[in-house]
C-alpha cells in the first residue's frame, strides 16, 4: 500500500483504538474494584445479566424455527419477512422506544388491553426484556439463517429417507450442523441486548434497581461517580471481548 | 422389485413429464446436465412431491395426486445416496451408520455392518477426516443397514479419484444386482455402464428420450447424447 492509502487507514485505527486507550489510562484496579463493589452497580450488573439472559433466551426460543423458514423460503413473502427482521437493526434505538411505548404504553395499541388484565408493561424489569429482545432477535435470526442457509438440503432429505420424522431430522441433523453458527448467533445477539440503551432508557426507565442496566447506570454515573462509569464500562469491554472470542472461535470451528 | 411412475412436475421454466416401468435388475439414468436425473431421484426419495402422478412399487404406493396418497420418505424403505458427502458431520461414522436403526442394539449392528464391508477401522472417526471414498463407502453402508427397497445413487463413481472408482464400481456391483431391491443410479461414465449392464433410461428435458440395454443402444445410439456417450465402446 503506499502512503495515500495508509494515512487514512491508520487514523481510522486510532479512532478505533484510542478510545479504549482513554478508558483504561485513569482507571487503578483498586479503583475498579471499589466502584463494582457498589451496591448500586452490584443491583444494574444483576439485572442486566436476568433480562439479558431472559430476552436472548426468548429471541433463540422463537428466533431459531423463524431463520430455519427464512432459510429454505422463496418468494415475495420472504423477502418481506427479512426486510421487517432486519429492521430493527437500522432504526434508531430511540425509534424502537418509541415505537415499544406506542403499543405496550399505557396508551398505546395494546395498552388498554393489557390493563384489563391487570398488567402495565412500561417502567418494568420486563419492558427492560422487551426493549432488549428487539433489538438483540435481528442479530440472532440473521445469523442463524445463514448458518442454516448453508445446510445442504439433501442431508435433512437422506435423514428422513433413513426413517427421521420431519421432526427428528430437524432437530438431530438441520441444528447440530448449524450449530457454530447459531452459537455465534447468540454471541451476537447478547452482546447487543448487554449494551442496549436508547429503547430501555424511553421504555423502561431509568429506575435504580429495578430497570438501571448497566449502560443505563453509566448514563446515571456520568453525572456524579466518573469512576463508577469508567469501571463499569470497563465491565462491559471485558464481556464483549470474551463474547467476541467465542464468536470468533465458533466461527473458525464452523469453516473447518 | 418392480417400479411403475407416472407423473409430472414442473418447476419454473423446468418440467419433467415421466412414465416409466422398471423391474429386475439395476437402473441407469443417463442424460445431459438438467435432463431431470437427480429430480427423478429426488422425487423416488420423497424430496419432492409431483404435481400429478402416481409411483407405486410391488409392495407400496408412494404416491397417488388423484388418491391423495403421499407417502413420506421415512415410510419408504428407499435408500438415497444424492452427490457429495452427505454424512452428518456432527456424528461419528458408526453413529452415522447407526442413525437410521432403532433399539439397545443399534450400535452394536452399526458396527457389525461396517465390518461386513471392511470398514471398522473408521468406527470412531469423524466424516470430516474422511476421504472422498470412504466418506461414500459410509454412506452406502448407512443406507443398506436399513434394507432399502428402492436404492437410488446419485452419480457415486464421479468425484472420486481413477484407483478408487475403479474399486467402487467393481464394489457396487453386488449391491446394484441384489434382486430384493431395485437400484436407481445416476451415471456419467460408460465405464459404469459397461460393469453395470443395467437397463438404461436416457433423460433430455425431463423427458424419457430412450431406453434399453447397453448392447443394444451401443450399436444404434437412438440420440446424439448416447452416441457421444457410448462412443467409447464403438472403437
Amino acid at each position: 500500500m503506499t502512503r495515500l492509502l495508509w494515512t487514512p487507514a491508520l487514523l481510522l485505527a486510532a479512532l478505533l483504538v484510542l478510545p479504549l486507550v482513554g478508558l483504561t489510562a485513569h482507571t487503578t484496579p483498586a479503583e475498579l474494584l471499589a466502584a463494582l463493589a457498589q451496591p448500586s452497580t452490584r443491583a444494574a450488573l444483576s439485572l442486566t445479566a436476568v433480562t439479558s439472559t431472559v430476552a436472548v433466551l426468548g429471541v433463540i426460543v422463537g428466533g431459531t424455527p423463524l431463520a430455519w423458514w427464512l432459510s429454505r423460503a422463496r418468494g415475495r413473502r420472504a423477502a418481506m419477512v427479512q426486510l421487517l427482521v432486519e429492521l430493527p437493526v437500522v432504526l434508531p434505538p430511540a425509534v424502537l422506544g418509541v415505537a415499544l411505548l406506542e403499543t405496550f404504553g399505557r396508551l398505546g395499541l395494546l395498552g388498554p388491553a393489557l390493563g384489563a388484565v391487570g398488567l402495565s408493561l412500561p417502567f418494568t424489569p420486563v419492558a427492560v426484556v422487551l426493549a432488549q429482545g428487539l433489538v438483540a432477535a435481528p442479530l440472532y435470526v440473521l445469523t442463524a439463517s445463514a448458518a442454516f442457509r448453508a445446510v445442504d438440503d439433501d442431508l435433512v432429505v437422506v435423514a428422513r429417507t433413513l426413517g427421521a420424522s420431519p421432526t427428528r431430522a430437524w432437530l438431530t441433523v438441520a441444528l447440530p450442523t448449524a450449530a457454530a453458527g447459531l452459537a455465534a448467533g447468540v454471541g451476537l445477539a447478547w452482546a447487543r441486548a448487554l449494551g442496549e440503551f436508547g429503547a430501555t432508557l424511553m421504555f423502561a426507565g431509568n429506575l435504580p434497581g429495578r430497570t438501571q442496566t448497566l449502560t443505563l447506570a453509566i448514563f446515571q454515573a456520568l453525572e456524579g461517580d466518573l469512576g463508577q462509569a469508567r469501571a463499569i464500562s470497563l465491565l462491559l469491554v471485558a464481556v464483549a471481548v470474551v463474547l467476541l472470542g467465542v464468536i470468533r472461535l465458533l466461527g473458525g470451528g464452523a469453516r473447518r | 422389485m418392480r417400479l411403475d411412475l407416472d407423473l409430472s412436475v414442473s418447476h419454473g421454466a423446468f418440467s419433467l413429464e415421466l412414465s416409466l416401468e422398471l423391474a429386475g435388475g439395476p437402473v441407469a439414468l443417463v442424460g445431459p446436465n438438467g435432463a431431470g436425473k437427480t429430480a427423478l431421484l429426488r422425487l423416488l426419495a420423497g424430496a419432492q412431491r409431483p404435481d400429478q402422478g402416481r409411483v407405486v412399487t410391488d409392495e407400496q404406493v408412494l404416491v397417488d395426486t388423484e388418491a391423495g396418497i403421499w407417502t413420506p420418505p421415512e415410510a419408504r424403505r428407499v435408500g438415497y445416496l444424492p452427490q457429495g458427502s452427505v454424512l452428518f458431520g456432527h456424528l461419528r461414522v458408526v453413529d452415522n451408520v447407526a442413525y437410521g436403526l432403532s433399539g439397545p442394539e443399534r450400535r452394536a449392528r452399526a458396527h457389525a455392518a461396517l465390518a461386513t464391508h471392511g470398514l471398522a477401522h473408521l468406527a470412531q472417526r469423524r466424516p470430516r477426516g474422511l476421504s472422498g471414498g470412504e466418506a461414500q463407502q459410509v454412506a452406502l453402508v448407512r443406507a443398506l443397514v436399513t434394507e432399502p427397497r428402492l436404492l437410488l445413487l446419485d452419480e457415486p463413481t464421479a468425484s472420486l479419484d481413477v484407483a478408487v472408482r475403479r474399486h467402487t464400481r467393481s464394489a457396487l456391483l453386488p449391491v446394484l444386482v441384489d434382486p430384493t431391491r431395485l437400484a436407481v443410479v445416476v451415471t456419467h461414465d460408460v465405464r459404469d455402464l459397461v460393469a453395470w449392464q443395467p437397463h438404461i433410461v436416457a433423460l433430455e428435458g425431463g423427458r424419457v428420450v430412450a431406453q434399453g440395454e447397453l448392447a443394444t443402444l451401443a450399436v444404434a445410439p437412438p440420440t446424439p447424447f448416447l452416441a457421444e456417450l457410448l462412443e467409447p465402446l464403438q472403437r
